[in-house]
């Protein structure tokens, strides 16, 4: 692998072989990581593969607890993010975290203001505000209040906050996740000038297109590792992805498509859609996308993080009210869905990828869990009655398995496999048409993992239409009948799933090799 | 059946568990208290065919508080709270009253029960406003209570011409001295309140869904619980109790003062639904619990002239009790009491690293 050994000046920061142990989980594995001025450094992975740690190592809010940290060949190692801060590391957090209320000079001088004779000279404030701002080409004025502008010119605020403080290291983290294209061009110009006076930058995001196009070296991390450091010049997308998701593409074979081949013979397209969505979007979160669902139908979403997975399952079940678009269930009436209790009401059902926050109720026991989407539906004047209740907890206990078998536990005893099992059982009460499973294995046992996968596509053989997301893209193959691939927030492709491998999908979504993507874009 | 080794001591781990322990403990030793002040204190005489004595008046002047923390049970259940009721209270006596004095025949059962009806009526449309602040403009709950908390008493004002009205009306006065069967019809509407409260709660899915919109209101809603409906339910409730209260407090002065009427009852309330174990982050609820938190505080009212605190020191003993009792119950300060002896500072790795330049 050519390990990018340039003509390199001095690297401001070298961490070498640095590790972070947080009670039973090793975050950061022996990672070396080193930031060049005049640099680019994309830091790149999926969600926990120790981004966010390693930035924190750095800057001081986390203890390292093996490892050294060198700064301009200097071994220092911060106890807090203001001593990075004072040492010239900067870092502006996706969340701009400013003072809305203040002016922009404020906000910018805020804790070193100018005075004079005791006072704060506003005069001189302005001024320094306006000759920082003007020199990373932002003509805004300085005395207008924060707020007033959009989070774009705040973000470029807080980075000519951070680098008006002698930056020599600036990291953004997902600085461009709520801009649009034009204000995405405009940081990129920032930060080309930033670059070229010599600040090392780091760049971490979940967009592959602009971390090609901004950066100038990357290190791909997985599961605390570093798995690869390279210049952009020389890498693909296919690399990339590949690096981050750990997949050996030459050992990949098809072992799941003989029953991939067995269950896609049903010729779906010829009967109604159960559900339709017609130019369905919302902005920021998923461009306008076409997509029919049918009975008995598994449909896979592949895509990487922030493509718009979860955000798509969401506006087709009414948990974020979309912009555009309409939705047809059963080919009724054209009419969007106006809330999660409106898509019940017509069949549909939703588990949420964030169990925690979106799905259990921890203080309730297992049985009031599974039943409260049936509840729920009832209304509170029509409880379940007491045989129908035990018939149908015992009932799903046994089915999916859940241990401990015990429903009047809370729920917070269970594991989160078992969880996973009580949220399915709770959709599964209600009988619904269409069921949206986001990352419905996500951080659950293998023996978990296989069953709900079973039971999915046990599911679709009865005739419920199922839509599957997950981040595990052979699970996705194994299970769907058909695939929608996904990328920055827009369905690149849609086909059935016929011979496809991991390979091709990744293909698909890094655009390379024979403009395959394209055509599909061309077709949607 | 478990074994019988430990069982006694199974069980007395398992009661001190109980979340009602703690309050029981407490509302225990505050009549041990009043039993040593007082050698009398627990005697109960039947005059005319009416119980009398010190524990009965605790549970019927406990009524409007235990009224008025049952609704606020729910609302605090739902994450919310309603610091309106004492407001509404004084609104609901002021109605009632006001009619009962203008009307031509003001000694009549009959314009006690439209006094009473219209006074329930009134608090019905404040839960209302309240409920529509709340789950509809989504304004918070505490803002969106203190409108009415402040305007209500103006409000009620208006309704009295800001007078003190006295009204003569046996049927309304009925409501806080009359007697039913021996018992005060006070505490009995009170004790009424709190069983029907407890059995449509428990036997209808009305306190599973309360409950679930109070630990997680996302999830609710993407369940599909009808959260505004709900939440909208429990301030009309709570408004009604409050109302009841109002009545109760206005018929046992056989007045209302709109400045006075149900002063401060939100406080109390909220100490016995906090008292009873309810936590104020929402959630599980327990209005058992309720019921025993409002009459630690009916006790703790009637300990203070008992033995004989001076007046000056009332408010301050009454912060006492009622700090030491939150104490007790909670499981965090527990444990660092139990913890005390043995603890061995295990704080977080230092770093090992062999210098440290910042």
């Amino acid at each position: 692998m050519s390990q990018a050994e340039v003509k390199s000046p001095e690297p401001v920061v070298e961490m070498l072989d640095v590790s972070i142990t947080f009670g039973a989980v090793r975050a950061l594995d022996g990672v070396s990581l080193r930031l060049l001025p005049g640099e680019v450094h994309a830091l790149m992975g999926e969600n926990g593969a120790g981004k966010s740690t390693l930035i924190k190592a750095l800057t001081g809010v986390y203890t390292i607890d093996s490892g050294r940290v060198e700064i301009a060949g200097v071994e220092t190692q911060f106890a807090t993010p203001a001593a990075a801060q004072h040492a010239g590391i900067s870092t502006v957090y996706q969340e701009v975290n400013l003072v809305p209320n203040l002016t922009v000079a404020e906000n910018m001088l805020l804790g070193r203001e100018p005075r004079r004779l005791g006072r704060i000279d506003r005069r001189e404030m302005n001024r320094r505000a306006a000759t920082s701002l003007l020199a990373l080409g932002i003509d805004i004025d300085p005395g207008s209040e924060l707020g007033g502008h959009p989070i774009a010119v705040q973000q470029l605020v807080a980075i000519a906050r951070a680098v008006d403080t002698d930056a020599r290291v600036l990291i953004l983290d997902e600085p461009t996740s709520s801009l649009d294209a034009d204000e995405v061009a405009r940081l990129f110009e920032v930060m080309h000038r930033l670059r070229d006076q010599g600040t090392a930058i780091v760049f971490v995001s979940h967009f592959l297109d602009q971390v090609f196009e901004i950066s100038d070296r990357m290190t791909i991390l997985r599961n605390g590792r570093v798995v690869g450091e390279r210049l952009v010049a020389e890498t693909t997308q296919l690399e990339l992805v590949q690096l981050m998701i750990g997949r050996d593409l030459q050992v990949l074979d098809r072992l799941d498509h003989a029953v991939q081949e067995a269950a896609d013979d049903a010729p779906a397209e010829q009967r109604l859609p159960v559900l339709s969505a017609v130019g369905l979007g919302r902005k920021g979160s998923l461009e306008a996308t076409d997509l029919n669902l049918y009975a008995g139908e598994v449909v896979g979403i592949a895509g990487l993080l922030g493509s718009g997975r979860t955000e798509l399952a969401r506006l087709l079940f009414g948990a974020d009210a979309p912009d555009t678009g309409e939705l047809t269930v059963r080919g009724s009436s054209r009419r969007r869905l106006r809330s999660p209790r409106h898509a019940i009401d017509r069949k549909l059902a939703f588990c949420s990828e964030d169990r925690k926050a979106e799905g259990v109720f921890e203080e309730l026991s297992v049985a009031d869990n599974m039943l409260l989407g049936l509840q729920a539906s009832r209304g509170w004047l029509r409880p379940i009655p007491t045989s129908t209740r035990d018939k149908l907890v015992g009932e799903f206990m046994t089915a999916l398995d859940i241990r401990p078998a015990d429903p009047s536990l809370p729920m917070r005893s269970l594991s989160g496999g078992n969880q996973q099992k009580v949220l399915l059982a709770r959709w599964l009460i209600t009988e619904p048409d269409v069921l949206l499973l986001d990352e419905p294995t996500r951080g659950i046992d293998i023996g978990a993992k296989t069953q709900i996968q079973q039971l999915v596509a046990d599911l679709a053989e009865k005739g419920m239409s199922v839509v599957f997301i997950s981040a595990e893209l052979e699970e996705v193959l194994r299970l769907s009948h058909r695939l929608v691939v996904l990328k920055d927030r827009r369905k690149i492709a849609e086909r059935p799933n016929r011979g496809i491998d991991v390979n091709d999908v990744l293909e698909i979504i890094t655009g390379e090799r024979g403009g395959l993507a394209e055509k599909e874009r061309a077709d949607a | 059946m478990p074994e019988t080794v430990s069982k006694g001591k199974a069980l007395g781990a398992r009661a001190m568990a109980h979340h009602l322990f703690w309050p029981l403990v407490a509302l225990g030793a505050l009549l041990v208290v009043n039993l040593i002040a007082t050698p009398t204190f627990f005697n109960v005489r039947i005059q005319d065919g009416h119980l009398f004595g010190s524990l009965v008046d605790i549970v019927r002047n406990g009524a409007p508080v235990l009224l008025v923390a049952i609704g606020m049970t729910l609302v605090i259940a739902t994450r919310g709270i309603d610091l309106s009721v004492g407001a509404v209270a004084a609104i609901a006596g002021a109605v009632a009253c006001v009619y009962i004095v203008k009307s031509p025949a003001d000694g009549a059962a009959a314009t006690a029960v439209v006094a009473i009806t219209m006074g329930l009526a009134v608090s019905v449309a404040l839960g209302l406003w309240n409920g529509f602040l709340v789950s509809v403009v989504g304004i918070q709950p505490i803002i969106a209570t203190l409108v009415l908390m402040v305007a209500g008493r103006g409000i009620a004002m208006l309704v009295t011409g800001g007078q003190i009205t006295t009204v003569n009306n046996d049927t309304f006065a009925a409501l806080a001295s009359g007697h039913l069967l021996t018992l005060p019809v006070a505490a009995l509407i009170a004790l009424g309140v709190f069983a029907a409260t407890q059995v449509v709660v428990r036997r209808t899915a009305l306190g599973l869904l309360i409950e679930s919109v109070g630990i997680n209101p996302e999830a609710s809603r993407l369940v599909g619980v009808r959260s505004r409906t709900i939440i909208w339910t429990v301030y009309v409730f709570a408004a009604l109790c409050a109302g009841t209260a109002g009545l109760i407090i206005a018929a046992n002065t056989h007045s209302v003062n709109a400045n006075s009427l149900g002063l401060w009852i939100e406080l109390d309330a909220i100490l016995a639904v906090v008292i009873g174990g309810t936590s104020l982050a929402g959630g599980r609820f327990s209005l058992t619990g309720t019921l025993v938190g409002a009459m630690l505080i009916a006790t703790l009212t009637r300990t203070i002239p008992n033995i004989g605190i001076p007046a000056e020191a009332n408010y301050l003993f009454k912060a006492l009790v009622v700090v030491i009792v939150c104490l007790l119950q909670s499981p965090k300060a527990r444990a660092v009491l139990q913890r005390r002896g043995d603890r061995t500072p295990t704080g977080p790795s230092t770093p090992s690293r062999e210098e440290a330049v910042a």
